[in-house]
């Protein structure tokens, strides 16, 4: 008999952890980490290169279960500390996992600032339209008229659009992606992870237990079909009148900008002319 | 190492084995054939949550799913290995890719 057949995810989890792990059955939080996982194998960055760092919530628990090196902080503040770790190691590919409410809500300030420094972060954002970990309150994000368990009549707040907010700040790569389009996805976040500069990727994904409930959406599956049927792809839209992509997710590369300098070489630059005038 | 292979009432290969790298897999069930090469759909119900994704997505119809959630191996040999099951499942416990040197590495 043959050995048992090893995923490549496998190979990337950590053995001492505990699994199956504490997502929801149906979560798509797992679908990203696979999706994470076979982006850095097929780039073949060692696993000492690659840092993960998040904040708290259920997305945020991401890192616990990679083997690379991982750091799980405070809630909203992954970003404040992956910019410290970029500029003490900047080789390092740093990661930065977050979930709507810890990018926009709390962590608002340090997400655009990230972005209009133009650092050399890959700000991944799982957009699950809801508080997940602490009971569904309604998050930033959350669309105009959906329920949570703070907003029982409805939700009246506009939500943000995550990629113009990034794009608006200065961030030089923004892209969206889906859970379901898994295989697109991961091609996203190679590229995410290859721009030099502050890249953010939102990836609509999907909390069946908590948003999928209060909202009438159905199963896991149901939710990922919604997600097949109400996207498309940048290059699609671009050929189809506006009246008939609206109200739909548009995946793909929204903005891509080579030209602006990264901050870290930046500061190399200022660091270096300051040491050639006290020559 | 241990080693348990035996046939269950369904007609499935039930595999007991260390995995490598202490994984907490204990029960991998392949589908009926005898040899895994052949048909190569694995389903670690360890760590299966019985979402259903797999089932709802697979192209082929080769997946079913019982009363319970649980998924299975229905129809072997309607398998594409088109990894999409491998793609969508949330918990890493199944696998329908044929080539050992891609996404598997076993
Ligand atoms: C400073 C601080 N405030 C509040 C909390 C409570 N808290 C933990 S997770 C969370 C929300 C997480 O939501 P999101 O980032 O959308 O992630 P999700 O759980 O939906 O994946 C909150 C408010 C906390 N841990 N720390
Ligand atoms: S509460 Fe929602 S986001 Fe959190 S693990 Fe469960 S399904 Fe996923
Ligand atoms: S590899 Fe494709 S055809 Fe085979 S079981 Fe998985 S989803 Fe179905
Ligand atoms: S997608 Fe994964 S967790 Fe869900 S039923 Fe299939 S094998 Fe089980």
């Amino acid at each position: 008999m043959a050995s048992i057949p090893q995923k490549v995810v496998h190979q990337y989890l950590r053995h001492n952890k505990k699994f199956p792990h504490v997502w929801c059955a149906g979560c798509s939080n797992g679908i990203v980490l696979g999706a994470v996982i076979r982006a850095i194998h097929e780039l073949q960055i060692p696993k000492d290169d690659v840092m993960m760092v998040s904040g708290i919530g259920c997305t945020s628990r991401m890192p616990v279960y990679v083997d690379f090196n991982s750091l799980h902080t405070l809630h909203g503040r992954a970003i404040a500390f992956a910019t410290g770790i970029k500029m003490v190691k900047p080789n390092m590919k740093v990661i930065v996992i977050t979930g709507d409410g810890d990018a926009t809500a709390i962590g608002g300030n340090h997400f655009i600032h990230a972005a209009r420094r133009n650092i050399d972060l890959t700000v991944l954002v799982l957009n699950n339209h809801i508080y997940g970990m602490t009971g569904g309150q309604y998050s930033p994000t959350t669309p105009e008229g959906d329920f949570a368990s703070t907003t029982p009549y409805g939700n009246i707040d506009e939500p943000f659009n995550i990629c113009q907010l990034a794009m608006g700040a200065g961030a030089t790569f923004v892209a969206r992606g889906t859970a379901f389009h898994a295989l697109e996805t991961q091609t996203l976040i190679k590229e995410a992870i290859l721009h030099k500069g502050c890249s953010v990727l939102e990836i609509v994904s999907s909390c069946p237990v908590i948003y999928g409930r209060l909202n009438k959406k159905g199963s896991p599956s149901r939710m990922l079909e919604n997600m097949r049927d109400n996207s498309i792809n940048i290059k699609a839209a671009e050929k189809l009148p506006p009246e008939q992509t609206e109200g739909k997710i548009i995946r793909g590369i929204l903005k891509k900008d080579d030209k602006a300098v990264e901050y870290y070489d930046k500061y190399t630059q200022l660091v270096n002319r300051i040491k050639s005038k006290n020559k | 190492m241990t080693k348990k292979t035996e046939k269950s009432r369904d007609g499935v290969i039930i595999l007991e084995e260390d995995f490598p790298g202490k994984m907490e897999v204990e029960d991998v069930i392949v589908d009926a054939s005898d040899d895994p090469k052949k048909s190569p759909v694995y389903i670690f119900y360890n760590w299966c949550k019985k979402c259903g994704i797999c089932v709802a997505f697979c192209p082929t119809g080769c997946l079913g799913r019982r009363a319970d959630g649980t998924p299975y191996v229905k129809n072997p040999e309607k398998c594409i290995h088109c990894e999409t099951c491998d793609r969508l499942c949330p918990d890493f416990a199944i696998t329908g890719s044929k080539d050992k040197g891609g996404i598997f590495n076993g």
